[in-house]
């Protein structure tokens, strides 16, 4: 890394300046991609921007930027969660399934339940046992898939219901915006906040940077671990709720499709999968990208196969440029 | 070390999988040839899943697109094997999943972008490029390569499936081993830093290595269409299952330990407690729980091994 260099400032390069400035705001350059793939899809279909379409957009946004500040959260550690898609089709099915019987309220209560458990373990085997995370997660994501086949045996004839509340949250508007807004919006200050101004948000960053250094400092990072893993598994059940309202209809696998995505949109969004840096704005900046890029591919008309291949494409591109744009070398 | 020492790991799964193979035969006295043959030719999608995922990992990387790389070379040879012969059909699907796993490699290296990002993006260009291929699975297997897994060979009892697996794996692997590449994808796997101040053309050997996962892969597409004679677009569940098998042969993610041997017989442990499973009347889908709790389990375990003997070490 030169910036560490004396007597270097002097003759940067303009485009390492731009680099570096994109490197500290790299959220400025993300929401001009934004746009212009905005303005490409007006191009591509005059009169498509409206505001129904927006709020359709954010609508869809809202889920994949919730369960991607998940996948922030831990890729700040160097970890990553690959349970969460998972958790979240958990939470919902147990919700639906649960409200005929004990009313709304304990079912979605239970659901969160879930999430913390599941979370509970994988920070148990992260923090503790110091099991690769992606394995970690990825096996409770296994067992957690066979729990939830076996609890559906067991309700399969309960029926399902969908509290009302979560409907409003997921389906209805208010003055255009999506009312998924009013549950997003405290969501992500929350964790804005607690990733900028808590001393815990600094114990992630610290852990990622540097893992021995910060425990050399008196890092108990099993607790860190802990907390942080109950933490996504708690975000999770709570997308998985939000979900459930907008979708309406509960199965084994409502929420899986969102789960690479999600990594997609946090790496799209300038984390990096190795730590230490990271910022859930531009997850959210990502989630949106993803979404717009959707509509588009949708709208182009391309076959199925042609559509997911780009979307690929696309990701690897964006996350290639960031990459290049940022370090300087 | 001793070669009893050094490969303890492995015939450790080895003795497990003989463990598990009698205690099948005791649940169900019928279990025989027949069984043998099935089981094996179940686990051949999975094997060389699991084997192009070993490779990739020793090397220090991780390959999400493994399942649907497998997708798009068995829809490549169920697609030509309805205008040519199965041999030039074989081969150039093979050459296929060379190719895409280069094309993984050098993006790795030269995008500079972590592993996981960039297989996680290939996983849905190699996924759409399949449903280009073919929309809807269709397409034809040659006859004889569906009877080249069926059955046994030589003497009852060694299913052939299990011989194309052992045949294949090995014709790729050793010669890549015992050469200057297998010591660089050991080398690079280990500690990059070090292979490239050695003099390791560190880029080149992970490119490679991706491309010897591509070739694994198009072997493993090829079971698929061999097993089910015609070919689906659509991926399989082999991503997960290839991970868990070769952690649990004692392959290190991080890289430069283990090697093929021990996965795959961990791809047939794994295989096999799901027969027993079934044999033992369980609910199939208690089946999946067993299997994520094995695979946390044993990653813990060796987690817990590695932490006592450095203790020890120290």
């Amino acid at each position: 890394m030169s910036d560490i260099h004396p007597g270097a400032p002097d003759h940067v390069p303009p485009l390492v300046r731009v680099g570096r400035f994109l490197k500290d705001n790299p959220v400025i350059p993300l929401i001009a991609f934004l746009f212009l793939l905005i303005g490409i899809l007006e191009l591509m279909r005059p009169g498509i921007i409206s505001p129904f379409w927006a709020g359709n957009l954010i609508k869809f946004a809202i889920p994949l930027a919730m369960l991607a500040a998940a996948q922030v959260l831990t890729m700040l550690t160097g970890g990553i969660d690959l349970s969460v898609g998972i958790v979240a089709t958990c939470a919902a099915f147990v919700t639906a399934t649960l409200t005929p019987l004990m009313g709304p309220v304990p079912a979605m209560l239970i659901a969160m339940g879930v999430g913390a458990l599941v979370g509970i373990v994988n920070g148990f085997g992260v923090g503790i046992a110091r099991v690769h995370p992606l394995i970690m997660t990825l096996g409770t994501g296994l067992i957690a898939t066979g729990c939830l086949q076996v609890y559906q045996r067991f309700v399969i004839a309960t029926g399902s219901d969908i509290p009302a509340i979560l409907e409003w949250l997921g389906t209805g508007r208010t003055a255009g915006l999506p009312n998924g807004i009013f549950l997003f919006v405290p969501f992500a200050v929350f964790v804005l906040w607690l990733m900028r101004f808590t001393g815990f948000g600094r114990l992630l960053f610290a852990l990622g940077s540097n893992e021995n250094a910060a425990k050399l400092s008196g890092v108990r990072s099993w607790q860190v671990h802990m907390a942080l893993y109950v933490l996504s598994g708690l975000i999770a059940s709570l997308t998985g709720l939000l979900y459930l309202g907008m979708i309406r209809a509960p199965s084994l696998s409502l929420a899986v499709p969102l789960m690479l995505p999600s990594v997609a949109a946090a790496v799209i969004g300038g984390t990096s999968i190795f730590g230490g840096r990271g910022s859930f704005a531009g997850a959210i900046v990502g989630a949106l990208i993803l979404r717009v890029i959707d509509t588009m591919l949708t709208l182009a008309r391309m076959p199925e196969g042609a559509r997911i291949a780009l979307f690929g494409l696309i990701i690897l591109l964006v996350t290639a440029l960031y990459v290049r744009f940022t370090e300087t070398r | 070390m001793s070669f009893v020492q050094r490969n303890a790991w492995t015939l450790g799964l080895i003795v497990l999988l003989v463990v598990l193979l009698g205690v099948t035969r005791l649940i169900q006295p019928n279990f025989g040839v027949s069984g043998l043959e099935s089981l094996a030719r179940a686990s051949l999608p999975f094997a060389f899943a699991t084997a192009a995922m070993a490779v990739v990992v020793i090397v220090g990387g991780i390959d999400l697109s493994v399942a649907s790389m497998m997708a798009v070379c068995s829809v490549t040879a169920a697609v030509l094997m309805e205008t040519m012969g199965g041999m030039p059909a074989i081969l150039i699907s093979l050459a296929v999943g060379a190719l895409m796993g280069l094309i993984n490699g050098t993006l790795v290296v030269i995008t500079r972008v972590p592993d996981i990002v960039v297989t996680l993006a290939m996983l849905f260009v190699w996924q759409g490029t399949a449903l280009l291929i073919l929309e809807t699975p269709g397409g034809t297997a040659t006859p004889w390569m569906r009877g080249a897994i069926t059955g046994s060979v030589l003497i009852p009892g060694l299913p052939s499936a299990l011989v194309v697996v052992a045949v294949a794996v090995a014709a790729v692997w050793i010669p890549v081993k015992r050469s200057k590449l297998g010591l660089a994808i050991y080398a690079t796997g280990s500690d990059e830093m070090a292979a490239f101040r050695s003099g390791v053309a560190v880029g080149p050997t992970r490119a490679a290595a991706y491309a010897i996962a591509g070739l694994f892969s198009g072997f493993g597409g090829l079971s698929l269409l061999a097993l089910t004679g015609v070919g689906e677009p659509v991926p399989g569940p082999y991503l997960l299952a290839a991970v868990a098998s070769v952690v649990l042969g004692g392959v290190i993610l991080g890289g430069g330990v283990g090697g093929l041997l021990g996965p795959i017989v961990a791809v047939f442990i794994l295989r096999i407690i799901r027969t027993i499973l079934t044999l033992a009347a369980v609910d199939p889908n208690v089946t999946t729980i067993v299997e994520g709790t094995i695979m946390v389990g044993v990653v813990m375990f060796g987690a817990f091994l590695v932490l006592r003997s450095s203790r020890q070490a120290a």
